[in-house]
């Protein structure tokens, strides 16, 4: 996590979690609970600040943090990585914990679900244990109170021990009381008590032999008990986290000394104990630890709930018998991927054409506006020719696509779609002996690969991780998919006419869409053959309940969130691509100019893929952001041709065609924009979460070489039956 | 069939079972534990995934997906 030895302490953890402090009366307040209960909801609806949400497993890896004002206190909202428990350690766990347990938090509020109390409260029980300023929040009262099922919260309130707040955070409704509460319990005005789980006499009289060795260590910096008990619990992790976070809070001394101080922590009384409580000793303790939580939260949970129908789940088992069904549920999957383009498709060639007969209406006022005050030619074509006419080709080829299809997408995830994809696909990946969850990191992949691979960390072991991340690249993103539908619907749509034309169009794009998804499965399949050999780790999968979707904020996150972010990237990446590609075009050398000689120097290879050193070329320039590629080559086959005027797509085609565009041209475009060197942004990213050279090389390689191979296979054997 | 142990990966969809005993051990064994799959917890068999592996349980009011290799770690009693 990037710690050095000299940021130990809270403020480590606090940096490590980037807290931002305004001044140092503010409250800290942590955000924990489990995935799925709409915590980010939540912390949005506290905060106003857009983090996005998805219904699935494990999506909060990293954490967010936002402020409100309440009472004219300034509240620190950390938003915790969504966790079952914090017993197993994995990384979210590891963070969560410890920043609940030594980031001194002023309060923790656990978000739990109505509709699934039994469960959450068992996350509930263990904070409870580590710490006493807890408010808990029953989210989704809303959801719970269509299902039937009652709770009552005054009674959760007196056996837990501390206030509990009903809230529907969709609808804001509770939040004030949350607020309110959380003042409350951060500023002591109320005293909570803890509800204390009762251990056997076994484990009981363990925890007390042990909290007598380390009470003096630890200094009532922490709480002893929970200690003693992670101590019975094998946990060897506390004991780095306690040498890293309390260690520097015994004092102000020096360095040197510090690290005294925290020797002494580790190899005395601690290191005794750890040495003994090794899996055979105390192995059936922790199942009677974990037994008696579990056990608390049935007991606790049958108190307090009330469902009146038992089978409150009905419909959504109806919905999955369909969905996941050993007949309809792949079909399905494919058809609702095919509709969602479809609808993309023929809902963005209107807007399309009108978008640019304005922006194109604009460049000719530009122009106007040149040459009424005599400003130099090369001035009107480097701005206007170049920057201005490829920011238009950027906005209208990619905005209309966009805008229809990131809310539709983001609709199935919040639906809670998403995780039934990877409740479908799962054998497959198991097949290619990689984890279960890189279905859901190449679903992140549809929205940004660099997303998908930081989500890869919910992976665990790193050998699938990897495997994960280097093929992430093989889903489209939402800087290709624009790629793929204007070349869809500008060309091979465009060989049709009438009502197929649409149809057609859905289904090429659909073939390329599962060819990722196939490539995915055969590439992670080779990995774990070859260089990233072993067998796949466990997994289990939570199908959340559907989730009636929120419409208006779909809208308005997926344009914002997304669209608009992607638009901003690709704009602020096409303004100089333009002025690049003009600058080559007008350039010079030898009578030739210097786009040509580029493009000529291409051709060659190009040509073996079945494409022109044009196409390469902006493949290669579009290596910032994948958006800008299409617009490059329409820019490139203009400054070259002689068309200037294009005003609608039609025209797009016309100039394709006269640029030597085949059909076996469109679908090696389709096949290297699906595989190709990823976007400097993903690399990056990939850099970052491997800490490797080789492997960001290696996931820049691989994916480059599948593109080549296919393309070039692909064109001669199509030229060779002379197909094309 | 009342009385013995059997995988928990075997029983019939839309049957009830009662944890009997995990098999599993180390990290494995924490993250059945912490699913709630403690001694006597009823679990049903919900559905197959369309290629018949992973299986969709209900455990504690949860839908939990497990391949087989885990669920055959959970030694189960049919009701």
């Amino acid at each position: 996590m990037g710690l050095t030895s000299q940021s130990t302490g809270v403020n480590a953890l606090k940096e490590m979690l980037d807290i931002q402090l305004s001044s140092s009366d503010d409250i800290i307040v942590a955000l924990a609970g489990n995935p799925n209960t709409g915590k980010s909801t939540v912390f949005n609806s506290l905060t106003g600040l857009n983090q996005h949400t998805g219904n699935w497993t494990g999506k909060t890896v990293t954490t967010a943090q936002g402020n409100y004002k309440y009472r004219d206190e300034n509240f620190i909202l950390v938003d915790l990585p969504g966790t079952y428990s914090l017993l197993s350690n994995s990384i979210e766990e590891e963070v969560a914990r410890d920043f609940i347990c030594f980031g001194n938090p002023n309060a923790t509020v656990v978000v739990t679900d109505a509709t699934c109390l039994e469960r959450n409260l068992n996350l509930v029980l263990q904070i409870l244990e580590m710490t006493d300023k807890v408010v808990v929040c029953v989210n989704l009262m809303d959801e719970a109170k269509r299902k039937k099922i009652r709770i009552d919260l005054k009674r959760l309130s007196e056996l837990l021990g501390v206030p509990v707040i009903g809230t529907s955070a969709r609808s804001g409704e509770g939040l004030e009381e949350l607020m309110d509460a959380v003042y409350k319990v951060s500023h002591n005005e109320i005293t909570t008590k803890p509800i204390r789980i009762q251990y056997d006499d076994d484990i009981e009289n363990t925890i007390q032999y042990i909290e007598e060795k380390i009470k003096k260590s630890v200094d009532n910096k922490i709480n002893s008990r929970w200690v003693s008990l992670k101590l019975i619990d094998g946990d060897i992790s506390i004991i780095d986290s306690i040498n890293k976070y309390i260690g520097i809070d015994l004092s102000n001394i020096t360095n040197n000394e510090t690290k005294l101080g925290l020797a002494e922590v580790s190899s005395t009384p601690l290191s005794e104990v750890l040495s003994t409580s090794n899996d055979l000793a105390y192995g059936d303790l922790r199942d009677r630890i974990v037994s008696s939580i579990v056990k608390l939260a049935e007991n606790i949970s049958h108190q307090v709930v009330n469902s009146q129908r038992q089978k409150h789940n009905e419909l959504d088992r109806k919905i999955d018998n369909i969905l996941t069904s050993k007949a309809f549920g792949i079909p399905t999957m494919i058809a609702l991927l095919g509709i969602i383009f479809w609808i993309t498709i023929v809902g963005a060639n209107v807007p399309s054409d009108a978008i640019a007969y304005v922006l194109f209406g604009i460049e000719d006022k530009l122009t106007y506006l040149f040459t009424t005050y005599n400003l130099p030619n090369w001035l009107h074509g480097a701005l206007v020719l170049g920057v201005y006419r490829t920011l238009a080709w950027v906005v209208s080829v990619m905005l209309p696509p966009m805008a229809i299809f990131f809310p539709l997408f983001t609709l199935l995830e919040d639906l809670g779609y998403l995780p039934r994809i990877a409740f479908n696909l799962d054998n497959f990946f198991k097949k290619a002996c990689a984890h279960g969850k890189q279905a859901l990191t190449m679903c992140m992949g549809f929205g940004c690969n660099a997303a998908g691979v930081i989500g890869c960390r919910i992976i665990d072991s790193p050998r699938e991780r990897l495997i994960a991340i280097i093929t992430n690249f093989f889903v489209p993103c939402n800087g290709r998919f624009p790629i793929l539908i204007a070349v869809t619907t500008i060309f091979i749509a465009g060989a049709v006419s009438g009502p197929m034309q649409s149809v057609i169009a859905t289904l090429s794009i659909t073939l390329v869409i599962i060819l990722g998804v196939i490539m995915t499965l055969l590439v992670s399949k080779i990995l774990s053959k070859t260089i990233l050999k072993g067998l796949p780790s466990s997994f289990t999968l939570e199908l959340p309940p559907y989730r009636k979707p929120q419409v208006g904020r779909i809208i308005v996150r997926s344009i914002f969130d997304r669209t608009i972010f992607v638009l901003g990237r690709a704009v602020i990446v096409a303004a100089p691509a333009g002025l690049i590609i003009w600058l080559m075009a007008n350039v010079n050398i030898s009578g030739i100019s210097l786009l040509d000689h580029s493009a000529g120097f291409l051709q060659p290879f190009a040509n073996l893929l079945g494409m022109d050193g044009y196409i390469l070329m902006a493949f290669i320039l579009g290596l910032p952001a994948n958006e800008i590629v299409m617009p490059i080559i329409i820019m490139s086959y203009m400054a070259t041709g002689t068309m200037i005027e294009l005003e609608n797509l039609e025209a797009l085609r016309s100039l394709l065609i006269s640029n030597g565009w085949t059909w076996l041209t469109a679908i090696n475009v389709m096949l290297f924009c699906l595989m190709h060197f990823p976007c400097a942004t993903t690399l990056l990213t990939i850099k970052k979460e491997t800490k490797s050279w080789k492997w960001t090389f290696v996931s820049f390689l691989v994916p480059t070489i599948a593109g080549i191979t296919l393309t070039f296979t692909f064109t001669q054997i199509v030229r060779l039956l002379g197909l094309a | 069939m009342e009385g013995t142990k059997i995988p928990l990966h075997l029983i019939p969809c839309g049957k009830s079972a009662r944890v009997k005993e995990l098999t599993s051990s180390g990290n494995l064994r924490r993250r059945m534990l912490d699913l709630g799959l403690v001694i006597d917890t009823v679990v049903e068999s919900l559905r197959k995934s369309p290629s018949g592996d992973p299986i969709a349980y209900e455990i504690r009011g949860a839908v939990i997906a497990l391949r087989s290799e885990e669920a055959s770690k959970i030694l189960v009693e049919l009701i």
